[in-house]
């Protein structure tokens, strides 16, 4: 009943001016809130989720992109240099975007349940964090023994040579694991894939002996940053800065950099998945994840398939990786803990499995519950316990109220009950996997409902 | 020369001889089909020289080579193609796509070109749906291309399974009981398809069948197993009145009473 009142609704505005009204009153409303206040969660939801309205739309293809590149390269980065939390959260939902857009390639689109996705993001942040820092030159020093004033091994703009690197390191971590656990199926591939996510944060939480590789439990700071451009600092100021209200520094600018560099990335990473998925490879994939034994009849090459799909997963997640590194200039094992992997994965399952807006949305969702949602929540109720407000009715006091019951800490239960939820009310996700509809020559006009 | 010829395979599930010795031999442009009650091996001995299966022992030799040791996928390359007994589409694809799916062996598509979308990727996409819409109406399918494929009645999927089979252009096809859970008119209608793929593709047909009408009607060689094991071998006039054949189908008093207008 709601659900078809809402889509009449919905209906009802989506067709003539309407879609670029709304979008454009849906933008201008987020801007204007978060604008006045800078503090609230709520205008920061308003303005993120008119990236939504933008999608579900019916607009004009241009004026969807102009709108898109507006909100993208102008509004979000001026608000985020006035409040840079938010600018640090676009950036979380931008990174973990990539990765959820990277395990959706091997969970939605070749069916191959991989719980240790996290390892590949690791290979790429370690790559980086042990060429960009001075780890090399404290190879024989037990952690915390590093003498101080040591150069750094590489110079910052090697960055950028490394974020190919790490494609191509990460994809051959990807066909590494892949070799041994392919004849493996569901469940088996499933707990094989989570050792290996271990073992890898196992490694790197133990590399720092008899060669101090990792620096151990400590991780590895500081890591480089790619050298910052001095004429683009003053040029944002000067078209920004009145906007802004202050000067940005060159740490805001950092922050907008490396928002700017993840956002490349998942355009380029949303460009390549479409096209491979549309082509013959992206068939065999879908093919392997509903028939094994039919795809293989019907000559695709198995093994070779299922290493592609590894490959590139795991590629995107490595480039991600250098990314985090630089962005954090700091890396330790905890970064990589299975729940991560798990978290990326509730994104892919929550926004559609096989889905590309819905790994985005996923994404989205999942990262402002966690940093936003639940934080708010944390924040109002720790607020609460100070003061000396009682719950009325049982006439408790929220002060006596146990520290346990903190909604930040909840993280787990959330999870488990997105997952549980949308396995029963909606199990192909917020935004499901659709068939590309074909033109068909000599095929009658298919008849939508 | 035999298209397809296996000699003495042989295929063990731990101690039970799921076929046993089987000598074979296809001739290329034929109709022929595999009969036998349930469990006498057909369908193993499908998988068998598909690859799904590694032969136990003996040699099976497709076209000139031998196909012993070689992957499913590599066997469909050489030109076998097959259906499953129990339907096995891509539930999740579109009908085009599933026929599209049939032709990965001969689609070329360098990374390159898939990534840059160069015309030469265009023009091999486009005219492989060209290809994919033909083979659809071929069989009998209209405007059904973009419904998935789990959507179909239940004919229209035995149907697109053999579309998708074609699409390989196989030399050798392989059907595995093409005509269970038909009507009559539907299984006449399939009939007629099969014949024609034969006539109109020169493609051989290698088929699985328990409907005697359809066996008897189309085959021109019939080969008849039971417990593994090829017991009678001959056209469909010599098999209805094979004494062997009629034990294995209706026990060994039916042979003395010659009950065998009931096999047919």
């Amino acid at each position: 009943m709601i659900t078809t009142g809402f889509r009449q609704l919905f209906d009802r505005f989506n067709h003539g001016l309407w879609p670029c009204a709304i979008i454009i009153g849906h933008t201008l409303l987020g801007t204007f809130l978060v604008y006045s206040t800078p503090r609230s969660s709520l205008a920061f939801l308003a303005l993120v989720s008119s990236f939504f309205s933008l999608y579900y739309f019916k607009a004009d293809t241009r004026f969807k992109i102009v709108a898109g590149v507006l909100l993208a390269l102008v509004v979000i980065p001026v608000v985020g240099v006035r409040n840079i939390f938010y600018l640090e959260v676009i950036f979380q939902i931008c990174v973990f975007a990539a990765l959820a857009l990277g395990l959706n390639i091997v969970v939605g689109f070749a069916g191959l349940l991989d719980l240790g996705y996290v390892a590949f993001y690791a290979v790429g942040a370690y790559l980086w964090a042990f060429f960009g820092s001075q780890q090399f030159y404290v190879l024989h020093f037990a952690p915390g023994t590093q003498p101080s004033n040591l150069p750094f091994l590489l110079p910052g703009d090697a960055f950028y040579l490394f974020m190919f690197l790490a494609i191509i390191v990460a994809a051959i971590t990807g066909v590494f694991l892949g070799l041994p656990v392919l004849r493996l199926r569901g469940d088996y591939l499933a707990i094989v894939t989570l050792g290996f996510g271990e073992v890898i944060r196992v490694l790197a939480n133990n590399l720092d002996k008899p060669l101090n590789f990792t620096n151990g439990p400590q991780g590895i700071t500081p890591i480089q940053r790619p050298t910052m451009p001095e004429p683009l600092v003053d040029s944002f100021n000067n078209v920004f800065g009145s906007l802004i209200g202050h000067q940005a520094s060159i740490a805001d600018m950092y922050n907008v950099m490396f928002y700017f560099l993840a956002l490349a990335m998942i355009i380029v990473i949303i460009f390549v998945t479409r096209r491979i998925d549309d082509s013959k490879i992206g068939r065999a994939w879908t093919a392997v994840r509903e028939d094994e034994t039919a795809a293989i009849a019907m000559g695709i090459p198995l093994v070779r398939m299922k290493l592609a799909a590894f490959a590139m997963g795991a590629s995107f997640a490595g480039v991600m990786g250098v990314l985090l590194a630089a962005s954090r200039t700091f890396i330790s094992p905890e970064s990589f803990s299975f729940m991560q992997s798990i978290g990326v994965l509730t994104m892919v399952i929550l926004g559609g499995s096989g889905s590309i807006p819905g790994a985005i949305l996923g994404a989205a969702t999942v990262t402002l519950l966690n940093l936003q949602i639940l934080q708010g929540f944390s924040l109002y109720l720790s607020e609460l316990r100070q003061s000396d407000a009682v719950i009325p009715l049982i006439n408790f006091a929220w002060r006596d109220l146990s520290t346990q019951l903190d909604p930040a800490k909840y993280q787990r239960l959330l999870f488990g009950l997105i997952l549980i939820l949308m396995m029963i009310f909606r199990p192909g996700g917020l935004i499901p996997a659709k068939r590309r509809k074909r033109r068909l020559a000599g095929e009658e006009a298919v008849t939508e409902q | 020369m035999a298209l397809l010829e296996t000699i003495n395979v042989m295929k063990v599930f731990g101690g039970l001889t799921a076929i046993n010795k089987v000598n074979f031999q296809l001739e290329p442009g034929r109709i022929v089909s595999i009969i036998g009650p349930n469990g006498a091996g057909k369908t193993t001995f499908f998988n068998t020289l598909t690859g799904i299966y590694s032969p136990d022992g003996g040699e099976i030799n497709f076209n000139g080579r031998s196909l012993v040791g070689l992957r499913p996928d590599q066997i469909a390359a050489r030109g076998i193609s097959r259906t499953f007994q129990n339907i096995r589409l891509f539930g999740e694809m579109s009908v085009v796509e599933n026929i599209l799916v049939g032709m990965h062996v001969h689609l070329r598509q360098s990374p390159l070109a898939t990534l840059l979308h160069l015309r030469k990727f265009k023009a091999e996409e486009a005219e492989a749906e060209n290809k994919a819409v033909k083979l659809m109406q071929y069989v009998g399918l209209r405007g059904v291309g973009n419904e998935l494929a789990k959507n179909l009645p239940y004919g229209a999927q035995r149907r697109l399974e053999i579309a998708r089979a074609l699409a390989a252009d196989p030399l050798l096809l392989l059907l595995d009981e093409p005509a269970a859970g038909m009507n009559p008119q539907e299984t006449e209608d399939v009939t007629r398809l099969f014949r024609s793929i034969r006539d109109d593709r020169g493609i051989t047909i290698l088929l699985i069948e328990h409907d005697m009408r359809v066996v008897m009607n189309i085959s021109e060689h019939i080969c008849v197993m039971d417990y593994g094991e090829k017991i009678a071998e001959g056209t469909p006039a010599e098999i209805r009145s094979n004494p062997r054949v009629i034990e294995a189908y209706l026990g060994r008093g039916a042979v003395a009473g010659q009950h065998e207008e009931k096999l047919i």
